[in-house]
Formats: C-alpha cells, sequence, structure tokens
C-alpha cells in the first residue's frame, strides 16, 4: 500500500508517495526529487556521502528513515545551500581551493563542515579534522578540503 | 513529481563535406554531454580512427572545438588539462572547449585510462591532432586572405594578418567543422615559450557543479523507463546456485524479477528501495565452497604456488657468482597484502538494449576493450554495442565498473527495460577484483666500502598483464569470458635505476593468486619500489651510511640526482646513518620519532619522484603516524601545476593509507572485509601535511602524474620506522600489532 510522506526539501513543500515508510532519506531525495548533492557510498552510516542537514543538524541520509521524519523538519541538500551561480561561502571556499579530486565524497564534506561552522565560527586545524573524522576520502584531497573549511571560516 | 531536469543535450546532425552525417555537439554551460543524454545513438558514423583529425576534435559553426579523448577523467582532472593542451594548440580560449570523453562512438580508442598515460599519450595525441588542425587552418586562411602563411596569426578562434586587414574565423575556414585529414605527427606543435593555458594552474572546470550537486556523476545518470536493480553474489566465491525462492520476495511491492543466468542472481523492481530490500530478503541455496587459501598462511600458499615462468627484468655483471666476493651479504623479504580499490561511490552502470542495439552507460576507464567484452559476453556484434563513459566516483584502477556493467547488461537483457545496477559497498569491498598479494626477496652483497657489490632479487607475482579482467556476470553466468589473470603490468620498477656492478631481478611469474586480481593504483610499482628502495636502506645501514649519499654515489641519472637533492632541501635532510641515536633522555615519552627517504625514476624512463617521510612511533603500542611527507617530482613538462599538486597529495594520502592500516580478509570462501569498519582507511585527524616541490620542463614532453608518487610512499614510511626505532617494517600494513613485535627485538 503506497503512504504519502510530506516533508520540506530546500525549502520547498514536497510529497512523495512511497512503498515503504522505511525507505532511507537518500532514496526518496535521489530518485523521487533528483537531487545529486547526497550521494550512496556505504548505506551503513560510514561514510558521510549522503549527508544532508535537518534542522541545521549534519544527518546521513542512507540511514534515516522517512518514517523518523516530520513534515514541519527543515531538510536541506547541497543543492539548497547554494548553486554555481550563487554558492554558499562553504561552497565557494572549496572552489577556490580546488578541493575535490574526482568530488563524490564532497557533498558530506561540505554538508558537515557547514553544519560546524554553524555552532563553530572560528574552528581550529585540529577541530576541523575531528569534525570531518567520520568523512572518508579516498582520493586524499583531506588537506585542501581542511584548507577549504579554514577559508569559509575566514568570510564567514 | 520530478525536481529533475535531465541535463539537456543539444545534439545536431552535421553534414560532412563527402556528405556523410555526423553527430555534432553543441554544449551548453554544463560538459555533461554524455551524462545528459538519454540515448544518443549515432545517427551516422564519426571518425573514430587514431589517424584522423576528425576522430579527435570537431570545430563548430559558433567557434567552439569539441574534443573527443578515448582518456576519460576518473577523478583526476585530467579532462581539464586535456582541454589546455587542446586550446593552447588551437588558440582558443578555454571555455571554447568541450571534451566529449570514453564514448566508443565517439571517441577514438587510445587505450584505456590507466598508467598514468592521459597527458602522456592522450594528450600529446590531441595535441598533434590539434596541431595539424591548425596548420590546416593557416594555410586555408593564407589561400583566403591571399596572404602568405608566415604573416598569420590565430587568436580566439580567429586568423588574421599581423600587417592588418581582414580576418577570417575557423568556423568560416572548415565548413562542416571537419578536416578529413590525418594527424601529422610530425607537424610543429606550439612553441612552449608561448604557451598561455598550458603550465598555469587553470581552475578546474568541473568543480563548480560538483560542489553544488549539478554535476551527472554515473550514480545519478537515469534514461527514461529504466528500473533499479541489484546484484546477489554467491556467499562463497565458487559456490553453485542450487535453488532460489523467488517467492521469498513476491511480497515486495514493485518487485519485477528475480533473473537467474547459471550463477548469476539479481533481483529487479521499480524502486531502488525496493530492489536493496529483495537483495538482502531473497532466499538461495548455494553450495558450500572452499577453494580460498586460509589468510594466515597466505604468504606460505604464495611461495607454494606454480610459477609458470620467469621475466628477468634485468640482469647486469653475474649476480649470483658474485656474491663468495662481497665483504658483508643481507638478505630478507617483503611483503605487501591484497588490497581494494576502495572508491568511495560503489560502482554502478546502466544498460538499455533497443532494436538490437546495447547502449551501456559506465564509469569504465576502458570503454572500447568493455565494449568487447560486452559484444563477447553476449554474443552481439561489437557494432550493436556503444559504451559511454560518466564520471563516478574516483577511480584508481581496475575497480568494479566494468563488472556492474556486465550486472547490467544481463539484467537488462532479461527484463527487456533499460537497467540501472547500483553495487553495495559489500559487493564493491567483496567483489572489485583486488591489488594481489606480493612477496619480494632481496640478497645484497656488499663490498669493503659498504657499496652494492651484487644485488639479487625475485619478486613472486602473478602471471599476467594489463589485459581484460574477466567480468564477474561472464564468470557466473558461464558466457563467454577471459580466463587469464590480468593483474596489470606489475613487473615494471623490478629492476634498479641504481648502477652497481652486478644485478639480477627477477619475475617468478605464479600460475595463479588467491583473489580476482587487477591493477590498483601504481600496480606492481608501489610494490616493487617498496622492497627496492627499503632494502637499499638496509644496505645503507649496513654500511653505515647516510641514505641520500647512498643512493646519490650510485646514481648516475642528473634528473634524479636533482629530484633527491630538492627532496632533501625540502625537508632540510640531516646527513647520518638510520637509524639515529638519540638521547634518550630526549625522548618525548613512548614517541619515537624518524625520517626515511626514497626515490622513483617510474618505469625507469618517465616521471621521477624523491619523497621523505616522516613518521612517530609509539614504542609501547606499535602505532605509527605519518605526521608530514616532503616530495619532489619531475614529469617533464607540467601542463596544470596544481592538477599535479592535487594528485601527489592524492597519491601520497592514499598510500599512507594503504601501508598503514590496509588489508583485505577472507576465509576459506570469500571476502570478510565488506566495509569501511573492516576495511579501515586513512581519515583527516592522521592525514600527514604534504609539502610538494615540482620541477618544471616547459620544452621537454610530459609525463603522468596520477600514478608515480605512490610508488616512494611505502619505502620511506618503513625506512623511517627504522630511523626512529631501529626495526625494519617489512610486513605492509604496517599494523601496531606488526610493529610492536618487531620492536620487542631491539
Ligand atoms: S552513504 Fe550514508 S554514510 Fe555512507
Ligand atoms: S575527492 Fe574523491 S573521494 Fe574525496
Amino acid at each position: 500500500m503506497a503512504h504519502t510522506v510530506s516533508l520540506n526539501v530546500n525549502g520547498q513543500g514536497i510529497t512523495a508517495s512511497l512503498d515503504d515508510p522505511e525507505t532511507p532519506l537518500l532514496y526518496v531525495l535521489r530518485d523521487d526529487l533528483g537531487l545529486r548533492g547526497p550521494r550512496f557510498g556505504c548505506g551503513l552510516g560510514q561514510c558521510g556521502a549522503c549527508t544532508i542537514h535537518v534542522d541545521g543538524q549534519a544527518i546521513r541520509s542512507c540511514v534515516t528513515p522517512i518514517s523518523s521524519l516530520k513534515p514541519s523538519q527543515k531538510i536541506v541538500t547541497l543543492e539548497g545551500l547554494g548553486s554555481p551561480e550563487a554558492p554558499h561561502p562553504v561552497q565557494q571556499a572549496f572552489i577556490d581551493e580546488q578541493a575535490a579530486q574526482c568530488g563524490y565524497c564532497i557533498n558530506g564534506m561540505i554538508m558537515q563542515s557547514a553544519a560546524l561552522l554553524s555552532t563553530n565560527k572560528r574552528p581550529s586545524e585540529d577541530d576541523i579534522r575531528q569534525a570531518l573524522a567520520a568523512n572518508l576520502c579516498r582520493c586524499g584531497t583531506h588537506l585542501r578540503i581542511v584548507r577549504a573549511v579554514k577559508r569559509a571560516s575566514e568570510t564567514l | 513529481m520530478s525536481l529533475m531536469t535531465q541535463t539537456a543535450l543539444s545534439r545536431r546532425t552535421l553534414l560532412t563535406g563527402s556528405g556523410a552525417l555526423l553527430i555534432g555537439f553543441s554544449l551548453g554551460d554544463t560538459l555533461a554531454a554524455q551524462g545528459g543524454a538519454p540515448n544518443p545513438k549515432a545517427t551516422g558514423s564519426k571518425s573514430v580512427a587514431l589517424d584522423q583529425v576528425d576522430s579527435f576534435l570537431a570545430l563548430d559553426a559558433d567557434g567552439r572545438v569539441t574534443i573527443f579523448s578515448g582518456k576519460v577523467d576518473l577523478g583526476t582532472g585530467v579532462k581539464t588539462a586535456l582541454a589546455q593542451m587542446a586550446a593552447e594548440e588551437l588558440d582558443l580560449p578555454l571555455d571554447r572547449v568541450t571534451i566529449i570523453q570514453g564514448d566508443t562512438a565517439l571517441t577514438p580508442d587510445q587505450g584505456p585510462t590507466y598508467g598514468s598515460l592521459s597527458i602522456q599519450k592522450g594528450g600529446v595525441e590531441i595535441r598533434q591532432a590539434a596541431a595539424t588542425a591548425r596548420a590546416r587552418l593557416i594555410s586555408l586562411a593564407a589561400e583566403r586572405l591571399g596572404v602568405a602563411s608566415q604573416s598569420l596569426v590565430a587568436e580566439n578562434g580567429t586568423i588574421r594578418s599581423t600587417a592588418g586587414g581582414p580576418s577570417v574565423s575557423y568556423a568560416d575556414l572548415i565548413q562542416g567543422g571537419h578536416f578529413e585529414m590525418k594527424v601529422d605527427k610530425e607537424v610543429p606543435t606550439k612553441d612552449p615559450a608561448l604557451f598561455k593555458l598550458v603550465g598555469r594552474s587553470v581552475a578546474r572546470l568541473d568543480i563548480p557543479d560538483k560542489m553544488t550537486g549539478r554535476f551527472t556523476y554515473m550514480q545519478d545518470f537515469r534514461v527514461p523507463g529504466m528500473v533499479h536493480a541489484r546484484v546477489v553474489r554467491p556467499p562463497a566465491i565458487g559456490a553453485n546456485l542450487e535453488s532460489v525462492d523467488a517467492d521469498s520476495v513476491a511480497g515486495i511491492p514493485g518487485l519485477i524479477k528475480v533473473v537467474r543466468e547459471g550463477n548469476f542472481l539479481a533481483v529487479v523492481a521499480e524502486r531502488e528501495w525496493a530492489a536493496i530490500k529483495a537483495a538482502g530478503a531473497l532466499k538461495a541455496q548455494w553450495s558450500s565452497w572452499e577453494g580460498l587459501p586460509e589468510q594466515e598462511h597466505l604468504w606460505d600458499h604464495v611461495r607454494a604456488t606454480k610459477v609458470t615462468k620467469d621475466d628477468v627484468t634485468s640482469n647486469v655483471g653475474d649476480a649470483p657468482a658474485a656474491f663468495p666476493n662481497a665483504a658483508k651479504t643481507l638478505s630478507a623479504s617483503y611483503d605487501f597484502a591484497i588490497h581494494t580499490h576502495g572508491s568511495i561511490g560503489p560502482s554502478c552502470a546502466v544498460a538499455e538494449i533497443k532494436d538490437g542495439q546495447l547502449t551501456c552507460w559506465s564509469a569504465s576507464q576502458m570503454t572500447h576493450a568493455l565494449r568487447k567484452q560486452l559484444a563477447a559476453m553476449t554474443g552481439m556484434a561489437p557494432e550493436a554495442v556503444r559504451c559511454i563513459y560518466l564520471e563516478g566516483s574516483g577511480c584508481y584502477g581496475r575497480n568494479g565498473h566494468e563488472d556492474a556493467a556486465g550486472d547490467a547488461v544481463l539484467v537488462a537483457r532479461a527484463v527487456g527495460r533499460p537497467v540501472r545496477v547500483q553495487w553495495s559497498r559489500a559487493d564493491e569491498h567483496g567483489w572489485d577484483p583486488k591489488g594481489p598479494p606480493t612477496l619480494i626477496d632481496v640478497r645484497a652483497g656488499l663490498d669493503q666500502d659498504g657499496n652494492v657489490l651484487t644485488w639479487h632479487s625475485q619478486f613472486l607475482l602473478p602471471d599476467g598483464a594489463a589485459g581484460n579482467v574477466p567480468l564477474v556476470a561472464a564468470t557466473l553466468a558461464e558466457l563467454p569470458h577471459e580466463t587469464t589473470l590480468s593483474p596489470g603490468n606489475i613487473i615494471q620498477n623490478s629492476a634498479l635505476p641504481y648502477a652497481f656492478p652486478n644485478i639480477r631481478t627477477v619475475c617468478h611469474r605464479l600460475a595463479d593468486t588467491p583473489l580476482r586480481p587487477s591493477w590498483i593504483r601504481t600496480p606492481g610499482r608501489m610494490q616493487n619500489t617498496y622492497a627496492n628502495e627499503a632494502f637499499l636502506d638496509e644496505c645503507a645501514a649496513a654500511a653505515g651510511a647516510d641514505p641520500l649519499a647512498y643512493r646519490l654515489k650510485a646514481l648516475q641519472d642528473p634528473r634524479g640526482i636533482a629530484v633527491l637533492k630538492r627532496a632533501a632541501e625540502l625537508a632540510k635532510w640531516e646527513t647520518r646513518p638510520s637509524p639515529a641515536h638519540r638521547d634518550p633522555s630526549a625522548r618525548e615519552g613512548d614517541i619515537l620519532r624518524g625520517r626515511g627517504l626514497s626515490y622513483v625514476r617510474y618505469e625507469l624512463y618517465r616521471t621521477y619522484v624523491a619523497g621523505i617521510a616522516e613518521v612517530e612511533v609509539n614504542r609501547k603500542t606499535g602505532a605509527v603516524r605519518v605526521p608530514r611527507f616532503f616530495i619532489v617530482q619531475d614529469c617533464g613538462q607540467i601542463i596544470n601545476p596544481d592538477g599535479v599538486r592535487n594528485q601527489i597529495d592524492g597519491n601520497v594520502i592514499q598510500t599512507v593509507s594503504r601501508v598503514l592500516m590496509e588489508e583485505v580478509t577472507f576465509n576459506r570462501s570469500a571476502v570478510t572485509s565488506l566495509d569501511w569498519a573492516s576495511y579501515p582507511i586513512l581519515t583527516f585527524p592522521d592525514v600527514p601535511e604534504v609539502i610538494i616541490d615540482l620541477i618544471d620542463h616547459p620544452s621537454d614532453k610530459p609525463w603522468g602524474s596520477g600514478e608515480p608518487s605512490a610508488a616512494i610512499v611505502p619505502a620511506a614510511i618503513s625506512n623511517a620506522i627504522f630511523d626512529a626505532t631501529g626495526a625494519r617494517a617489512r610486513s605492509v600494513p604496517f599494523t601496531p600489532a606488526k610493529v610492536k613485535a618487531s620492536l620487542q627485538g631491539t
């Protein structure tokens, strides 16, 4: 039986029709809403590629069942932060630092860092490394990512 | 409801001079061309022959050029570098260059994207095609304008005389954008002194879209009517599927089919989550299989494996016979564990079979080879198969992309609809082909003065080269597939860059290896250089010599000497033998510090790298940290310095991870390290600072950067551990347990 769920994504109210209310949010964002920021990396909560914000908190959407979300909660994805034309300061800092190789992990890096910077405006390098400790990058872009977060913290 | 807008690709057919139809691409602001095309079916044939200019480039009526590259961007930034090379040669601004990559219908087969050859080979071929095109444009302009070629200059797609007068655009000169001429391999390319784009750190073309969720990765690609599949792999690698209970998943809404072909098993559903659930819930009976060796006895197993042939990669003097004349003899064995590629995004592919034509989108590094594999597997004619590259998650060798493509094709054939296969994390960790276990025995004899008199090394490596790795789907379904091993060109860098009087380096090629092998980044060169450079350090220590001076004495290549000296300056190398003898009272708690040096000339003919690792070893726990890594590289002509630095960062960090922590685990039936908890990689708190210096040779050939700097990392760390502790680390990964055990004896 189909369940209709209402969500607030990137400032828009949306509804989706799902067979299973336990569907992780990641698949609704990607397959129903066609969003590409949140990425599938492990589906296990281990890598951070799927990170989004729920009410400003960085959350792993691959292990967040739709049933656990309320329609009033504000979901923000990488697309909701900014666009190539009007990037968020963290996105701009990542662009300025050329902080990507393949870029597959970067959604998680930007979303996690944006959440960090909303509570810690001037993080040290160590704070940044700790905040991103559970976000994996295989290409070895870590140093640029740390520099980008630092740069963003200086512009925010 | 869909917020998704398929990236629009406007496709036009261009009429060539000869009347043949060709696909032309006019791209807007996104370069995700192939990614946006639901099914760009060729309406005619475009030249893809390697000797034709039109295979590599097409000029558009609006003054843009499209470059068709057989080499693809695997997340290395090479797309931007190739665009720089093409734009430079054609005197066009970068934003007028569009790159189409790895599409068997459109791009020439420039070979798989491996071996650090995208610039060195792929880029140089594009450069020659572009230079040939430019020369033709200049001569056409000379005719048209009635002036001598020598007085013409090209700028922004327009040619004019330096003496003034009218100008003519490229588009006006080449109606329909076609050259219909062969690439002139002798054509003079641009004088590096005039470079405007090459050699500059041009910003990556793909980064703004990737930072904002607008980029189309393979995993984002959709076609209309597409359904979702997940594979269900056997619990034991060689198990046979005895029975499947399709009813066990019949209650999952949206389930379309359980697909079985031999031992190939997959589930297909309308929605992705339903496919994931079905893959987990499907009941199947498999036979037992225990064909893998005990992991504990892996190295005994490797030693006992039949040798099919010996590749003698160097033979100078008479190494075995020279040992009796040595004043001192040393020997050691080095091993390097089985590794996975570990891409962050698991492999994914989409396949569609329509009107007898198969189109397969994947992140394959070798679409042209994949096309042949898919044709062989399905029995279709290669001409009926089109493989299109879409960038996936970073790819560091032959991982699971081609296999996901094979899976998608089998399922699409079974359900008659376009199918997307997304591998799970466990599929990727468990079933991507692995970097094979490598074991190296080295012996050396030193003369009275401590110089190497004789060097004899023996590498135990699986047989095979860089061919096609058999597709999992074809193997499981017992459809036609390759049966030879393809571990990559792993005998490279078994020979030495040093001039010793007697050297014999032999690769004993093994008939088999426990898990399906392929090339992981820097295949063989990383493992072989590890043994060579660590053992050379052992010789230096036995001679009581400074590791840098010891190398310099045996090296004759001036560019090799230059990178080593520059690395020593960069790291403020302290001239002294290893290990460091420090005042025990100056010790900071349990932390011992050391530095190690390593050097490579990649494949002994190209990129030079020297590096110095700093380590901190906890003598109580055996835990090793690498806080800093200094590295100097000479890759000839640098196309994009920032891109090169990015690759070096990546090589160092990825290889530090490999060396300190990575090892695939398995039982007698299958891989057991199926996620990031059981196969951990280096994380932010432990990532070293990487200090890089580049030596540019603008007038020389460009060489690769994607791999070489990984080669020096393992030995630099091993040597630094010795410097810190006096104990050798000879077994990768250098886990706390192993390092701690080695410290007991010191
Ligand atoms: S995909 Fe969600 S944490 Fe990896
Ligand atoms: S940039 Fe490729 S995984 Fe981080």
